[in-house]
């Protein structure tokens, strides 16, 4: 198989050549293994590949697809974010506090995936705990973008981006609770899709902001969105803040008819803030809808920024609780020798954390704690109905709302280490859609001095089909999508 | 300062996270950064706003009272750090 | 210094459903350790809580069975802190809005009053797990097993002035959970499990006292005492102007004293927030009508019916009540039988007297309610005189058979045939003429007396066979007319 244009190909034409048996799973996965191989020592994208595993569910796929018995993913293969629970298969979370963890169950997204029959190559590198825009916090260190090793990818699914990217599978998964698929996606080039929350299960993948996780897909197009998000969303009774919604097929609600789409340009995003660079590529990616038919509309979202006070209260304070249960006890990463109790819990969960995963479990501590949390808490709850009211108000006048992904293209490592504020502004654009649980996705807008830029689409509840279909869209009107780093250039 | 060394130290206590004295002043002034950041939320007046918990006006499902699953202790401690009969194990502990 | 006793009682109740209250595990007592934790239970990474359906109801029928309010839109809440046997590092409980609100519990004292308890709210939450300290010499272990059993904590306004009225609290408390039958209530087994707030003011105050907390007393018996010895070493501490410290103890029964619990001494900041993972809980009226309609009949109802309706004392009937089983016991053998009074004294006496030698409850009891009616069918028809029927009844116990067959067997019918009676009144006559002058010449009140010889002569020859109230007629008759 010396044609690289299976690597490339869309989710649509990879079915049909699989179908067509013109190429097996096996000689697919093997092919993305092999690409896996060559760049993952510089790249750092996939903490575990699951080699033979891909093999033996390649052929189990090639027997599905020979019986003529296929779903449209069947056979293809993707990387799995390492925040998903996998059966056997290690599931660090990027954290030495779940080095060795081998979870004994799948998450339901996993399960899904499995069911239809994706081949599921290996476990992707991630800002620990999903705490970070930069994926430099992981334990398993810093993962390079294939734009420009010097630079990160973004985060924290910044090693599914990258990966992507890199070609090393056509489909990843993500999580994002305040921006972790849409910022790498933007700083990687590629496009990806947060969900309504509640549209895909979050059982089985470890939490870190209950109330604002949401996983999603990450591909080369809106269109592989699109069936990928058909297979991972449904209501699941294991998860309660699961919705009880129809899961249409994403993929045929993709008309590519814009016409008459009202799309909503908020005034606060579009600001003296923004990076020039930034808001000329943004504007030229509306324009090509404007073209094809859509309508700009001028909005308010009068108190955008409050989001990231607002964030960094709840994600933090959520996440304090979720990550007591590392305390070396029946799971996870266990300090030696521990003298006592206390002894047991201070040292493993010390050691076993790092630094931005401590800070932000403090962080939510004290806001949660006796006399802090009228005035953090519960005050941050009270201002996300605020958030969520501007959405509200804004979708009566305009369909999607449109805005940068991030502040500026990939930056170099250690450029926002100084301070961890630095850090949190990346986020800036993307912290809203999580508090108002909104869908939201990042598509590529260009490259700036050759590095990629991201248009966000943000929808309504339960909308993802418009921001899907106008990215789709964009993806037929414009070729930035298509864009790929020369790995062979950039890592050499 | 939004927040003295001695404080950072408490809320460590509660978390069960130990700093190591020598980074205590970092760690604080990082601490205090963040804090200054959602210090903003001082600033917006929210009288009269429900505090929201999950974005969407959704009410609890609930399940059939049925035992679902068997024992699958071995599958699950496979991953206990410490174990003996059947048991987690802890450092002794005193009550 | 006379001081007055102020008490709060806090109960946790597990709630008898199948399942655990977040998860599909079995909340059977008795599995090895951890062999019914799942992967929900043990707080492993990625895990969620779904709501058991079956405690929303019994927490509803429990509020419902004290007149409280219930909660129409409730949620969950995370209590923060770290113990091996919590595996999540929290506690889903309820603190903003719990599921019951206020409502009054009205406890049926010893003397036959009511007395009047304010229920503060009662909330749903999960169990934690257990640790064990006596099976590894350098280790505690943990057993995950309890950890998600459903709880009704139940919280009380500091109304409780003595020790009698906080047991009888429980009791009456234990017996509202079994008739509701959504707990055993039992506390030895650890179903039911009371804290005690307990402080001292100064009589005719209206402040309250620095207050302990007694946490898991688990008997009757060691709640009065625990409180008994707590009073005493609070008051001996005022006594001398020294101040009570606010904590945690424990009561320990072999030293019959409270001591402090050390590992609470730790000021513990639970971080109340509500539970992201879990969704508000709305009842409607309609679900609040459908469960008050399948409520059976409550003890205070029961106790009215037992008194109006079969004209029990309503000693008897708060003796009959508390326990619905014995009390369905009455009820049928009260049916079956005709006769209320026999029922409850033969309930009450002859049977409460041997189950509690045996050591058995009332479902076990070796005379079902169908054999004891017979029993006192027949002691009510004449067939059996009351002083044999302790023979039949022993015969039941020993299940020998029906009330008719053991009578039968044993040939303890009691003779009530008049001729039959005559005839042996006749026969003690003519066998004991000097006790018949006697009778003669004496007056009414010895004659009383004397008539006793005859009537114990006839018991003899019949071997307590005789009718003794057609005997005595007829007996009296018969000395009358001798002349």
């Amino acid at each position: 198989m010396g044609d690289s244009a299976p690597l490339n190909a869309s989710v649509s034409d990879l079915h049909q050549l699989l179908k067509d048996r013109a190429i097996s799973s096996e000689e697919l996965t093997s092919a993305f293994l092999k690409r896996i191989d060559q760049f993952n020592g510089q790249l750092n994208a996939v903490v575990t590949v699951c080699s033979e595993q891909a093999i033996a569910d390649a052929r189990r796929a090639d027997e599905r697809l020979s019986r003529g018995d296929a779903h449209v993913l069947t056979g293809i293969p993707l990387l799995h974010k390492d925040i998903f629970c996998t059966l056997g298969v290690r599931t660090t979370c990027g954290s030495r506090m779940l080095e060795n963890f081998i979870p004994a169950y799948d998450a339901t997204v996993v399960a899904k995936l499995k069911a239809a029959g994706m081949v599921m190559l290996g476990k992707c590198n991630m800002d620990e705990f999903a705490m970070g825009s930069s994926n430099e916090t992981s334990f398993f260190g810093a993962v390079k973008n294939p734009w420009d090793p010097n630079c990160v990818p973004g985060g924290s699914s910044g090693g599914s981006a990258a990966a992507l990217a890199a070609g090393m599978a056509p489909l990843v998964t993500g999580t994002d609770t305040g921006g972790s698929i849409r910022q790498p996606a933007s700083l990687c080039g590629v496009t990806g899709l947060k969900p309504t929350y509640g549209r895909v299960s979050r059982l089985g993948i470890i939490a870190f902001a209950s109330s604002l996780d949401q996983a999603g897909p990450m591909a080369r197009s809106a269109a592989d969105c699109a069936h990928m998000l058909t297979a991972m969303a449904g209501l699941d009774a294991g998860d309660s803040t699961s919705a009880d919604r129809a899961v249409p097929d994403f993929f045929s609600e993709l008309t590519g008819d814009v016409d008459g789409l009202r799309i909503g340009i908020p005034r606060e995003y579009f600001n003296d803030d923004l990076n020039p660079e930034v808001r000329e590529h943004v504007m030229s990616a509306l324009t090509q809808l404007e073209k094809a038919g859509a309508q700009l509309v001028d909005i308010e979202l009068p108190h955008s920024h409050y989001a990231i006070a607002t964030y960094y209260v709840l994600a933090p304070a959520e996440a304090s609780a979720n990550l007591a249960r590392y305390d070396g006890v029946r799971f996870g990463y266990r300090c030696d020798n521990p003298s006592d109790l206390e002894d047991l819990y201070l040292r493993s969960r010390s050691e076993g954390f790092g630094e931005e995963v401590q800070r932000r479990i403090l962080v939510g501590t004290y806001a949660l704690s006796a006399g802090f949390y009228d005035a953090y808490f519960n005050k941050a709850q009270q201002v996300r109905r605020v958030i969520s009211e501007d959405f509200r108000k804004a979708f009566q006048s305009v369909d999607i709302i449109a805005g940068p992904s991030a502040p500026g293209v990939a930056f170099p490592f250690g450029a926002k280490q100084q301070d961890p504020v630095a850090m949190y502004m990346e986020d800036i654009y993307t912290l809203a859609v999580n508090l108002a649980g909104l869908p939201g996705l990042s598509t590529p807008a260009g490259l700036i001095n050759g590095m990629p830029v991201g248009l966000q689409l943000i929808g309504k509840a339960f909308d993802e089909s418009t921001i899907l279909n106008a990215a789709h869209r964009l993806q037929l009107d414009t070729d930035w999508h298509q864009a790929r780093p020369a790995l062979e250039d950039s890592l050499a | 300062m939004p927040i003295s060394p001695e404080d950072v130290e408490k809320v460590a206590l509660l978390a069960r996270l130990s700093i190591v004295q020598s980074e205590l002043s970092e760690v604080t002034e990082r601490f205090g950064r963040v804090l200054e950041l959602v210090n903003e939320l001082n600033t917006i007046d929210t009288s009269g706003v429900a505090p929201m918990s999950n974005p969407h006006d959704m009410v609890q499902r609930l399940r059939p009272d049925v035992v679902v699953g068997d024992n699958e202790r071995e599958a699950l401690m496979a991953s206990a750090p410490a174990q003996n009969q059947g048991y987690f194990l802890v450092p002794k502990v005193i009550d | 210094m006379t001081w007055e006793t102020v008490m709060g009682l806090e109960v946790h109740l597990q709630l008898a459903t199948q399942s655990k209250i977040f998860s599909g595990s079995s909340t059977q007592f008795g599995a090895p350790p951890n062999a019914q934790a799942d992967a929900v239970d043990l707080g492993m990474p990625g895990m969620l809580p779904v709501l058991n359906e079956e405690a929303v109801r019994f927490a509803v029928k429990f509020g419902l069975g004290i007149g409280a309010r219930i909660g129409e839109r409730s949620i969950f809440d995370r209590k923060n802190y770290f113990y091996p046997d919590l595996p999540k590092g929290y506690q889903i409980s309820q603190f903003f809005s719990p599921i019951v609100c206020e409502g009054i519990f009205e406890v049926p004292m010893g003397d036959g009053s009511l007395l009047p308890i304010r229920i503060t709210r009662a909330h749903l939450e999960e169990d934690a797990g257990k640790s064990v300290h006596d099976i590894f010499t350098q280790e505690s272990g943990i057993d995950l097993n309890r950890a998600g059993t459903p709880l009704l904590e139940i919280v009380t306004e500091p109304d409780f002035r003595s020790a009698d009225e906080a047991v009888a609290y429980l009791k009456a408390l234990h017996s509202l959970v079994t008739y509701l039958g959504i707990s055993d209530g039992n506390m030895a087994e650890g179903s039911m499990r009371c804290d005690i707030n307990i402080s001292l003011r100064k009589k005719g105050s209206d402040a309250l006292g620095t207050r302990t907390e007694i946490k898991n007393v688990n008997s009757f018996r060691f709640v009065e005492r625990a409180i008994h010895s707590e009073v005493e070493r609070q008051a001996d501490i005022l006594d001398s102007g020294g101040t009570i410290t606010q904590e945690t103890r424990l009561y320990d029964a072999e030293r019959d004293e409270t001591r402090s619990m050390r590992s609470k001494e730790v000021a513990n900041d639970y971080r109340y927030f509500p539970e992201p993972d879990l969704l508000p809980i709305d009842i409607d009226q309609d679900y609040i009508d459908a469960v008050r309609a399948s409520l059976p009949e409550l003890p205070a109802a029961k106790r009215a019916r037992f008194h109006n309706d079969y004209q029990l004392s309503e000693y008897d009937a708060a003796l009959l009540v508390p326990d619905h089983a014995l009390a369905a016991f009455f009820e049928e053998v009260a049916k079956l039988s005709g006769a209320a009074k026999p029922a409850a004294n033969w309930i009450l006496g002859d049977l409460a007297g041997a189950l509690n030698r045996a050591e058995l409850t009332i479902e076990e009891s070796p005379i079902s309610a169908e054999g004891l009616a017979g029993l006192i069918m027949r002691i009510e028809d004449g067939t059996l005189s009351s002083k044999l029927a302790k023979q039949v009844f022993d015969g039941l116990w020993q299940a020998q058979g029906t009330a008719d067959e053991i009578i039968a067997a044993r040939g303890l019918k009691q003779v009530s045939d008049s001729g039959q009676l005559e005839q042996m009144v006749d026969d003690v006559i003519a066998a004991n003429p000097d006790q018949v002058a006697q009778y003669l010449a004496a007056d009414e009140p010895k004659r009383k007396k004397l008539s006793g010889f005859f009537v114990g002569q006839i018991m003899k020859a019949s071997q307590g066979q005789a009718n003794p109230k057609l005997l005595n007629e007829l007996l009296i008759n018969k000395l009358n007319n001798q002349s």
